[in-house]
C-alpha cells in the first residue's frame, strides 16, 4: 500500500514536471469579438479618485485612449512599415529603435539610458506572437487579436509616436481604467471570472494552456459567449476593454532617479487582488514577457 | 459545572492548556483564513467561507486586513512564546502567573477584535479592544523583562565551575540572553507602534514589499519595514533559546553562544531601527548582528546533535558506538532533532537566499520586475515565519508529552512535509533566475503541487493531533487531567 501510494505519487510529480508548455504547439481558437483594435476612446478633464486611499486628482485636460491593448496584428504592421522607412532596425536577435535617453541623475541602484538604439522586441523568443520570414512581420495564426507581448518599453512607445501618439501616464491610464467613482476595478467593485483574465480564472485558454493561461483576445470579456464560457460585458466607464488583467501595460512615465517604467492594470497570471487598478509593477524599458502589452494615448 | 471549571482550570492555569489554546486558536485561523487565497480560493471555496461567515472584503482594503491578520496571528504566536519562556526560565510563580494571565487577555483580544474589525465591517469598539489586545501583551511583555532582569542575585550562578554560560560575578548569561531578546522585542515593538499609530491615522496602509523599490520612503515607512524584520528575528532568537533550554545548552559552545545571541540580538535591533536615520549602514549592522545570531545557532546545532547521539547510545547501553549507530541514533526522536534540523533548513530556504539576494541585488535581482522581487521578498519572510513555526509546534508536542510512535510519525511528517512545501515555495520564489516566464509552466506546476502536497499534509498532521487533544478533553480523566494536577500555576 505504502509503496502504490509513493509510486503514484513520484509518477504524478513526474509527469507534472514533464508536461511541456502548449504556448507554441497549438494555435488557439480564432474568436473575434467584435471590439475594432482601432478605436479610441474620449476620457474628458475632470477630477478623479486616484490609487487605494481615492485622493482627488484633477486632470485637467481631454485626451483619448485606445478601446484595446496594441494587438499582434496591429503590431506587425507597423514592424512592416517600419522597417521600410528605416525607423526600426533589425539587430541579431533584436529589433532596434531609437531613443533619445533619459535624464541621468547617478543614483543610487539608478540605470542610465542615454540617447541611442534600445531593443524593441526580441526577435528569437518563446511567447513571441509573430512571425518573420526575413522580410515581412505576421501575427501568428489565432494571434492577430489578441495583445502585442514580448514588447519592451522602448517597443511600446516607438509604436505609439510613430502614429503620433503617446504611451499614457499613469494617471491617465488609472483615470481611464476606473473613472472617477473611486471603483477599484474597471467594471466596478468585485472582480469574478466573467470580468477579466487573471490567475486561474478558467477562460477557455486556460483549458489549452493551464493555469497560468494565455492571453484572451482584445474585448473578450464583452458579455458575449464565447467557446461556451459566458463573459460580463466589462468595460471601464469610458469604454476601454482589458484595463484589468490579460496583459500588463506599459505607460509613459519614468521613474526618477530609477528609471523603472511603470505596468499597469495586472495580467493573466496573477491573482484578482493584483488588478486592482492601483496596484503597479515595474521593470527596465528594457524587459519583455508574454504579460506585457501597451495601449498608446493622444492629445 | 465542575467539569467545565476543572477544564478551564487545565486551559488558562496550566502551560500545556495556554499553549494549547493559543495553537487552537491560531489553527483555527489559520484554516478558515487559509481558504481565502492560495489553492482554496482558487476552488472557490473563499466564496463560501466570505459568505457563510457574512465577511465584508472591500478591494481597497485588503493590505490594511493583512496588516491586521498578521498582527492577531503574530500576538498569538508571541504569547505562545512567552508561556515557554515562562515555564523554562526560573522565576517566581506570581511573576508566571500575572505575565501569562496579561499575555492570554492580549493575545485574545488582539485576535478576535482584531479579526472581527478586519473583516467583519469596521466596529470600532472592536478596532478599540485590538489595540487594547495589543497593549496588554506589551505590558505583559515589560512585565517579562523585569521577571527575567538577570541582575538578580538568587538566579546567579553560584558555581564558578558551572557549564552553563556566567560571568565572572555568576550572572546567568542565558538568562540575560532572554532579557537581551525580550528588551530588543519591547523596543522593536514601540518602533511598529510609532509608524502604526501614524499611518493608521490617516488610513494609508501598504506592505513592505510592496514599497520595496521606492526610492524616497518616507522616514515611517522604513520604520515600518525595520520593524517587521526584526520582529520575525527576534521571534527566530526566542524560539532558539528556548530550543537550547529543552536541549539542556551547556559547556564551552555555550558559553560563547549565549554571549553571541546577546550581542546579536542588540545589534540586529539596533540595525533595524537605523532603518529610519541611516538605511544604507543599517544593513551592515543587520548584516553583522545576525551573524552573532547565527553563530549561536550553530552552535546550538552541534551541541545539540551531538547530545542526541550521546543521549541514545547511552539509552541503549551502547559502550562503544559504531558510525552507523549514531547515524541511527540522531535520527531516533524526529520530534527532538527536527527543532534544530529545521533550524538548518532555514539556512537554505531563508538565509542563504537572502545574502544571495542581497549581493546580487543591482545585477540580478533590480533587473527583475517588481513583481519578481516582491514574491522572493514575501516567499522570504512567509518561509521564516513558517519555519518558526513548525519549531514551536514540534517544542509543544514534546512539552504536551506525545510519546512512541505518534512522536515518530508527528515528527516525521512535520519535518517532511514542511521541508517539502518550504523547499518548493523557495525555488518557486526564486524560479525566474533560471526559468523565463514563457518556459515556466511545468516547473510552476510541479513547484505548485509539491508546496500544495506539503502544507496540506502538514495541516492535516497538525489537524490530527489537535483533533486528539479536543477528543481527550471529553474524557473525565483524559490526558488533560493529568497535566492540570501537575500543573503549577
Amino acid at each position: 500500500m505504502k509503496r502504490t501510494f509513493f509510486f503514484l505519487l513520484f509518477v504524478t510529480l513526474l509527469t507534472a514536471g514533464c508536461a511541456s508548455s502548449t504556448v507554441e504547439a497549438t494555435p488557439p481558437p480564432q474568436i473575434d469579438t467584435g471590439v475594432d483594435p482601432d478605436s479610441w476612446a474620449l476620457i474628458p478633464a475632470g477630477e478623479f479618485l486616484a490609487d487605494f486611499t481615492n485622493e482627488e486628482i484633477l486632470v485637467d485636460y481631454d485626451y483619448q485612449m485606445m478601446v484595446t491593448d496594441v494587438t499582434n496584428a496591429q503590431y506587425a504592421d507597423f514592424l512592416n512599415v517600419a522597417l521600410k522607412d528605416g525607423t526600426i532596425s533589425i539587430v541579431g536577435d533584436e529589433i532596434m529603435g531609437y531613443y533619445p535617453g533619459d535624464i541621468f541623475r547617478e543614483y543610487r541602484h539608478e540605470e542610465e539610458y542615454a540617447a541611442g538604439d534600445y531593443p524593441l522586441m526580441p526577435l528569437d523568443e518563446k511567447g513571441l506572437r509573430l512571425d518573420f520570414d526575413s522580410t515581412t512581420f505576421t501575427a501568428k495564426p489565432g494571434y492577430e487579436n489578441h495583445p502585442m507581448v514580448m514588447v519592451t518599453w522602448f517597443g511600446a512607445n516607438t509604436y505609439c509616436e510613430y502614429y503620433d501618439g503617446r504611451l499614457p501616464s499613469a494617471i491617465e491610464w488609472e483615470k481611464a481604467a476606473r473613472g472617477t467613482d473611486g471603483r477599484p476595478f474597471p467594471w466596478g467593485n468585485e472582480a469574478q471570472q466573467t470580468n477579466a483574465n487573471y490567475y486561474h480564472s478558467n477562460d477557455p485558454f486556460e483549458d489549452v494552456i493551464g493555469r497560468m493561461g494565455d492571453t484572451t483576445p482584445v474585448g473578450f470579456y464583452n458579455g458575449q459567449t464565447h467557446l461556451g464560457f459566458e463573459t460580463e460585458d466589462s468595460p471601464s466607464p469610458y469604454g476601454l476593454y482589458d484595463m484589468a488583467g490579460n496583459v500588463y501595460q506599459w505607460v509613459g512615465d519614468v521613474i526618477p532617479y530609477q528609471h523603472y517604467r511603470l505596468l499597469l492594470g495586472g495580467a493573466k497570471d496573477v491573482y484578482a487582488v493584483r488588478i486592482r487598478a492601483w496596484v503597479i509593477n515595474n521593470a527596465e524599458p528594457v524587459y519583455f514577457s508574454p504579460n506585457a502589452g501597451f495601449r498608446c494615448a493622444q492629445d | 459545572m465542575k467539569a467545565i471549571t476543572k477544564r478551564f482550570q487545565y486551559f488558562f492555569l496550566s502551560t500545556k492548556g495556554l499553549a494549547l489554546v493559543a495553537i487552537a486558536l491560531v489553527s483555527v485561523v489559520t484554516a478558515i483564513w487559509g481558504t481565502l487565497s492560495g489553492p482554496l480560493a482558487e476552488m472557490g471555496i473563499n466564496d463560501i467561507t466570505v459568505r457563510v461567515l457574512g465577511m465584508d472584503l472591500v478591494p481597497a482594503e485588503r493590505e490594511g486586513r493583512l496588516i491586521m491578520l498578521y498582527h492577531s496571528i503574530a500576538m498569538t504566536v508571541v504569547a505562545i512564546l512567552v508561556y515557554y519562556i515562562t515555564d523554562v526560565v526560573q522565576m517566581k510563580k506570581h511573576e508566571r502567573a500575572t505575565i501569562n494571565a496579561t499575555v492570554t487577555v492580549g493575545y485574545m483580544f488582539a485576535l478576535i477584535f482584531g479579526m472581527l474589525f478586519a473583516y467583519f465591517g469596521h466596529n470600532w469598539i472592536y478596532h478599540g479592544l485590538f489595540i487594547a489586545g495589543q497593549t496588554l501583551m506589551y505590558f505583559g511583555g515589560v512585565l517579562l523583562a523585569a521577571a527575567l532582569w538577570p541582575w538578580k542575585k538568587e538566579y546567579y550562578i553560584q558555581d564558578p565551575k558551572s557549564e552553563y554560560a556566567h560571568t565572572k560575578g555568576g550572572m546567568d548569561l542565558e538568562r540575560a540572553a532572554f532579557f537581551a531578546m525580550a528588551i530588543t522585542t519591547l523596543g522593536s515593538a514601540l518602533l511598529g507602534a510609532i509608524a502604526g499609530a501614524s499611518f493608521g491615522n490617516g488610513f494609508v496602509t501598504f506592505l513592505a514589499e510592496d514599497t520595496v523599490r521606492d526610492p524616497n520612503k518616507a522616514v515611517l515607512a522604513r520604520g515600518v519595514i525595520g520593524h517587521l524584520h526584526i520582529m520575525v528575528a527576534l521571534t527566530g532568537v526566542a524560539i532558539t533559546l528556548i530550543v537550547g533550554k529543552w536541549y539542556d545548552f551547556k559547556g564551552i559552545m555555550h558559553k560563547i553562544a549565549m554571549p553571541s545571541m546577546i550581542f546579536g540580538s542588540i545589534i540586529l535591533a539596533l540595525g533595524c531601527a537605523l532603518m529610519i536615520p541611516a538605511q544604507y549602514y543599517a544593513h551592515l549592522i543587520i548584516y553583522v548582528g545576525s551573524t552573532f545570531v547565527l553563530v549561536a545557532g550553530l552552535l546550538l546545532v552541534i551541541y545539540g546533535w551531538g547530545r542526541l547521539i550521546r543521549d541514545r547510545i547511552a539509552e541503549q547501553g551502547i559502550e562503544k558506538a559504531s558510525f552507523g549507530q549514531k547515524f541511527k541514533a540522531l535520527f531516533h526522536d524526529p520530534v527532538k532533532w527536527g527543532a534544530t534540523w529545521q533550524m538548518v533548513y532555514m539556512n537554505f530556504c531563508v538565509t542563504f537566499v537572502g545574502l544571495f539576494m542581497a549581493a546580487k541585488l543591482d545585477d540580478l535581482i533590480r533587473r527583475l520586475p517588481l513583481r519578481e522581487e516582491r514574491i522572493t521578498l514575501t516567499g522570504h519572510w512567509h518561509v521564516l515565519a513558517a519555519i518558526i513555526a513548525t519549531i514551536m509546534l514540534l517544542y509543544f508536542v514534546d512539552l504536551m508529552g506525545l510519546k512512541g510512535k505518534a512522536r515518530k510519525w508527528f515528527g516525521w511528517l512535520v519535518i517532511i512535509s514542511s521541508d517539502l512545501a518550504f523547499g518548493a515555495a523557495t525555488v518557486f520564489a526564486l524560479k525566474r533566475l533560471f526559468v523565463s516566464e514563457s518556459d515556466q509552466q511545468p516547473l510552476v506546476d510541479t513547484l505548485d503541487l509539491l508546496t500544495e502536497i506539503g502544507l496540506g499534509l502538514l495541516l492535516i498532521v497538525i489537524g490530527v493531533y489537535m483533533g486528539y487533544r479536543l477528543i481527550d478533553l471529553f474524557k473525565k480523566n483524559g490526558r488533560w487531567a493529568k497535566d492540570l494536577s501537575e500543573a503549577d500555576l
